[in-house]
């Protein structure tokens, strides 16, 4: 895995950042990973009679491969707005956490709101799973153009897997679909153990692994965003009590 | 989505797909802006993003959605555990842990198809 380009990283403009941060997303496993994902989207909003432009606002605007899912079914399904509005929000909780840990990374002291709003949207699982990797090495005032490059690169991805898996639907054999969907929690695991920095990051790795499922399992509602705070504050709780003790 | 015409199709995606989305980026906003990197705040926050993400992950391996589902769940784990293991032994290596698991997944697959 490459590190982005960054010879003189003082000197970067922000265009320069910009195209480091597009081209360390396409150096990622995750581009590809993002890009066979699509193709299964793509294939599911075909199936149910969505035209491409249709599919390809859907990642500009929503950018979750999960809730486009969701949203895709339920209107194909003729579910009522209010119940495919909830399904969707429930789905995409995940993203206040993901935001929440990505802006102190991206910020300086005196960025303002309007240009934290580009990366605010781009935020996803790919994008925040590299940034993290990536931000801390890089200079504070060419963070916010690198990673609108990141975000821009794996949406691009995105629409590449879905104009190519509009074209393929109804011709994937069933077990490359389940390839397919197999690669989002291998290229995830991977990727997220290799960004566990502090005993807090492990710590909720393990405990998130095991709490994930039981809650599900338990049908507890909203059980990813529980999984999230109480796995998340434990862990956090641990780290902190070992710092302490030292 | 018969008989929706093609408006009606991008209304809905704004109104009952883009704006359920957006509102959490944009409570991330708020809440995010006023942290800092060195913060505990930003420690804790990154604790709970990472297990949000480990519970998707072992929730769609054990609750596997559509065709993943054929395949059985004792293939998916030795699969992950697979991939992990590539990983690992691999000078942790995303493309080998990924190239791993898929073909783990695919030779189970092919060998206890149901």
């Amino acid at each position: 895995m490459s590190v982005p380009p960054s010879a003189s990283p003082l000197q970067r403009s922000p265009i320069a950042a910009f195209l480091d941060g597009f081209c360390a997303a396409w150096c990622s496993a995750l581009a590809y990973v993002v890009l066979a994902t699509y193709v299964g989207v793509a294939a599911l909003g075909h199936d149910f009679g969505f035209s491409l432009w249709w599919v390809l606002a859907s990642t500009l605007l929503l950018w979750v491969a999960p809730g486009q899912v969701i949203l895709i079914s339920a209107l194909a399904v003729g579910a009522t707005s209010v119940e495919t509005a909830v399904a969707v929000g429930l789905s995409s909780a995940r993203l206040l956490p993901m935001v929440v840990s990505l802006l102190p990374l991206i910020k300086d002291k005196d960025t303002p709101n309007r240009a934290l709003i580009l990366p605010m949207h781009l935020t996803s699982v790919s994008t925040w799973i590299e940034a993290q990797r990536f931000l801390p090495g890089l200079p504070r005032a060419i963070r916010v153009p690198f990673a609108n490059g990141l975000g821009v690169g794996f949406m691009t991805s995105a629409n590449i897997g879905t104009v190519v898996g509009f074209y393929l639907a109804g011709s994937l054999p069933p077990l490359l679909t389940a390839g397919l969907l197999f690669l989002t929690p291998m290229s995830f695991l991977i990727s997220t153990t290799r960004n566990c920095r502090l005993l807090a990051d492990w710590l909720a790795l393990g405990i998130g692994i095991v709490l994930g499922p039981l809650l599900a399992w338990r049908q507890v509602g909203l059980d990813l965003l529980w999984t999230g705070i109480v796995g998340g504050s434990v862990a956090y709780g641990i780290h902190r009590l070992r710092e302490a003790l030292k | 989505m018969s008989g929706m015409t093609e408006l009606h199709a991008y209304v809905l995606l704004v109104l009952v797909g883009f704006l359920p989305n957006e509102v959490w980026r944009v409570l991330g906003l708020v809440v995010g802006r006023s942290i800092d990197e060195e913060s505990e705040l930003f420690t804790w926050a990154r604790a709970v993003a990472t297990a949000v993400l480990a519970g998707v992950i072992a929730k769609i391996i054990i609750y596997a959605p559509g065709a993943l589902a054929d395949v059985p769940l004792m293939v998916r784990l030795g699969a992950i555990a697979c991939g992990f293991a590539a990983f690992l032994l691999v000078r942790r290596s995303i493309f080998a842990g990924v190239l791993a698991g898929e073909a783990a997944l695919m030779l189970g697959a092919l060998i206890y198809r149901g």
